[in-house]
């Protein structure tokens, strides 16, 4: 069977499998009756309420009135570079201090642009870096680390 | 009459109000509220004019930072994003065909066209006006009814409630762009999202999993950042065009008597338009600045002249886009019913200043609403200077490449999701939430409607256990209460409306012009 609407085909499975986990989990909590709800009660119904949708987006895919539109294939190397780059940031931002963690940032996530240059990158870097510091560290006044902690200060 | 003039009174005090403040050591005395009003419509303007970045993104990064501010400068600050990005947006179309929101595109067209015949000046000058114009009337308009509306909205039960919140969402997702049934189930993940954390009523942690940063909810910074910022910079960054910056002469800012006569009827209908369609939930602004055009294009003697350079084709659609951002002030301030993914920033935010919105905050925090009320005014005329005198500095910063602005984006976002809690966690979920968000992009699901569900998610579910138990859990308590029987009935002609096969040709056909 030919997929028409990859797009909504992929939705409608995206909605299913994130419905069926708020409802399954939903149904652990105490679910209680309408009149004296649990807390498991109003999300389970919506998990529910979720998975219907996702089915009828699905199928309606599937159909053959539907539009024929192809899935846009995701291009790996700039969404991992940009996500690593902030999830590199929120892990190393406490053991290196902000001034590495920023610089890495900057330099993994710019080497996603089809664009990139080492000068540049550096420049931007820089500055970017400084007005962070006179930003954050000088204007409001936040308690940042500054350095990594093995360095000390 | 006197009671609104009552109100503007604390109003202009409350934003006037003189705050002692200490600056590299001289003690001053400084109207602070204005001065937030000001960086609030200053940075609106710089995002409205950079292409690639939103008002949602902005106002997520800048939340963390009105922590310190009293509620009415934070709020002030931040609703001087929103409008200030709707004037910068028209910046952009004019002078390089691109919008810098999507309630610019329709500008565009004609301004593009003006800025190609060495026009450039006249146009935005005819847009910052119009703007003003419509600013101003806007501002009264949200003065009169939001009064009105509050008082009304105080008398409504959770059933009430209820019912509002559903025909709030199901508005927002019936004029919004896209498929209806993906929208629809947007909202229910957005609402299921805002329910994650330490249920109120029973003290439950529900989708916890025993993650700490988790118990009090997920951020509603987390999810905007992540779904409006990073999903966007990652779709910018794989697109792999380069940005080309088209740098016309500014010459005379100075329309012609003529251009004058023109724009007056233009400015007058659009404001008209856009501040009923600002009032409806859902893509009040875009849909305001297109029917704008439309309208504009029907009714002008010049139509033949619209595509080619029309100042009718700018000063209709940017008084229309201005007046409906600041008329859709009124649901948020009366219902606490966010119309868009700005508002619902908006109400995020209130939260976080412990202020609940809803019809109360009029009476309960007299200065707060009518000091942001007055703002607005301040704002309008802000952007007036902002935008005329100071055009010389935003046609600088167009030239600003793509590949330095979004190392930027994320540098100040990851940042800004730190400071709300001082937790690593939540930098590492907001990447979560980016990925998410490209997911749902790449399979043609808009993200707005999720951040209305997931701001409206605990007060929803609050206000549909509550009918119930005072039902005594008989469901027919909605259609029983004849205010809420008339809005659910309303939602479900919307729906019934936007599914007819004629008005859903119509309907794509509309959002496919963008």
């Amino acid at each position: 069977m030919r997929i028409k609407n990859q797009k909504d085909f992929w939705a409608g499975v995206l909605f299913v499998a994130l419905g069926a986990f708020f409802a399954g989990f939903g149904l652990q909590y105490r679910i209680g009756t309408a009149a004296q709800m649990g807390p498991g009660y109003f999300p389970t119904a919506l998990g529910v309420i979720v998975i219907l949708l996702g089915m009828v987006t699905s199928v309606g895919g599937l159909s053959a009135k539907a539009a024929v539109e192809k899935g846009d294939k995701p291009h790996w190397p700039t969404l991992l570079l940009i996500l690593g780059s902030i999830v590199l940031f929120g892990l190393l931002f406490r053991p290196l201090g902000l001034i590495v963690s920023l610089f890495l940032l900057v330099a993994t996530s710019s080497y996603a642009s089809h664009e990139f240059s080492w000068g540049a990158t550096l420049l931007n870097a820089t500055v970017l870096i400084a007005i962070c510091l006179v930003i954050f560290v000088w204007g409001l006044n936040l308690q940042f680390q500054l350095w990594p902690s093995f360095i000390g200060n | 009459m006197e009671t609104m003039l009552a109100n503007f009174g604390i109003g202009f005090g409350a934003v006037l109000s003189l705050q002692p403040l200490s600056l590299l050591g001289l003690p001053l005395s400084l109207p602070m509220n204005l001065v937030y009003c000001f960086l609030g419509a200053f940075l609106g303007t710089l995002i409205g004019v950079l292409p690639g970045i939103g008002p949602v993104a902005t106002i997520a990064m800048l939340l963390p930072a009105t922590y310190a501010l009293s509620p009415l400068g934070g709020l002030i600050m931040l609703a001087g994003i929103y409008y200030g990005a709707q004037y910068g947006g028209s910046t952009t179309s004019i002078l390089v065909n691109l919008p810098g929101e999507v309630s610019s595109v329709v500008t565009c067209l004609d301004g593009y066209q003006m800025a190609r015949r060495g026009r450039a000046g006249v146009a935005l000058t005819t847009a910052a006006l119009g703007s003003f114009f419509a600013g101003c009337v806007a501002t009264m308009l949200v003065a009169a009814f939001a009064a009105a509306l509050a008082v009304i909205a105080d008398k409504f039960g959770p059933t009430e409630f209820f019912s509002m919140m559903v025909l709030g969402l199901i508005s927002a997702v019936a004029l919004a762009s896209g498929s209806l049934v993906k929208a629809l189930a947007m909202v229910c993940l957005g609402l299921l999202g805002g329910l994650v954390g330490t249920d109120v009523n029973s003290g439950a942690a529900r989708y916890v999993f025993n993650i700490p940063s988790l118990a009090d909810g997920i951020g509603v910074v987390v999810v905007a950042m992540g779904m409006f910022g990073f999903a966007e910079v990652i779709l910018n960054v794989e697109r792999k065009e380069a940005r080309e910056v088209f740098t016309n002469k500014v010459t005379s800012m100075f329309p012609s008597k003529d251009d004058y006569r023109r724009m007056i009827a233009p400015v007058l209908r659009g404001t008209a338009l856009g501040s009923l369609l600002g009032i409806l939930p859902g893509g009040g602004v875009i849909l305001a600045s297109f029917s704008a055009y439309t309208l504009e294009k029907k009714v002008s003697q010049n139509s033949a002249e619209f595509g080619q350079g029309a100042i009718e084709g700018v000063a209709a659609p940017e008084s229309a886009n201005n007046a409906a951002a600041q008329t859709s002030f009124i649901p948020l301030l009366t219902l606490g019913i966010p119309t868009g993914p700005t508002m619902a920033m908006l109400v995020g935010a209130m939260m976080i200043h412990n202020i609940q919105p809803g019809p109360q905050v009029m009476t309960s925090n007299p200065k707060l609403f009518w000091g942001l009320i007055v703002s607005m005014w301040f704002g309008n005329l802000m952007l007036v200077v902002l935008n005329l005198p100071l055009i010389g500095i935003w046609v600088k910063l167009l030239k600003v490449p793509y590949r330095f602005l979004y190392p930027a984006i994320l540098v100040f976002c990851s940042i800004g999701a730190y400071t709300v809690n001082n937790n690593t966690f939540d930098v590492v979920a907001t990447a979560g939430f980016g990925l998410l968000g490209y997911v749902f992009l790449k399979v043609g699901c808009e993200p707005a409607p999720l951040l209305l569900g997931f701001v409206l998610g605990p007060m929803m579910e609050e206000n549909f256990r509550r009918s119930l138990l005072l039902a005594r859990g008989s469901f027919t308590v909605f259609f029983t209460n004849s205010l809420s029987l008339a809005l659910l009935v309303a939602a479900a002609m919307l729906l019934v409306i936007v599914t007819l096969p004629s008005i859903k040709a119509k309907r794509e056909e509309t959002f496919k012009e963008k």
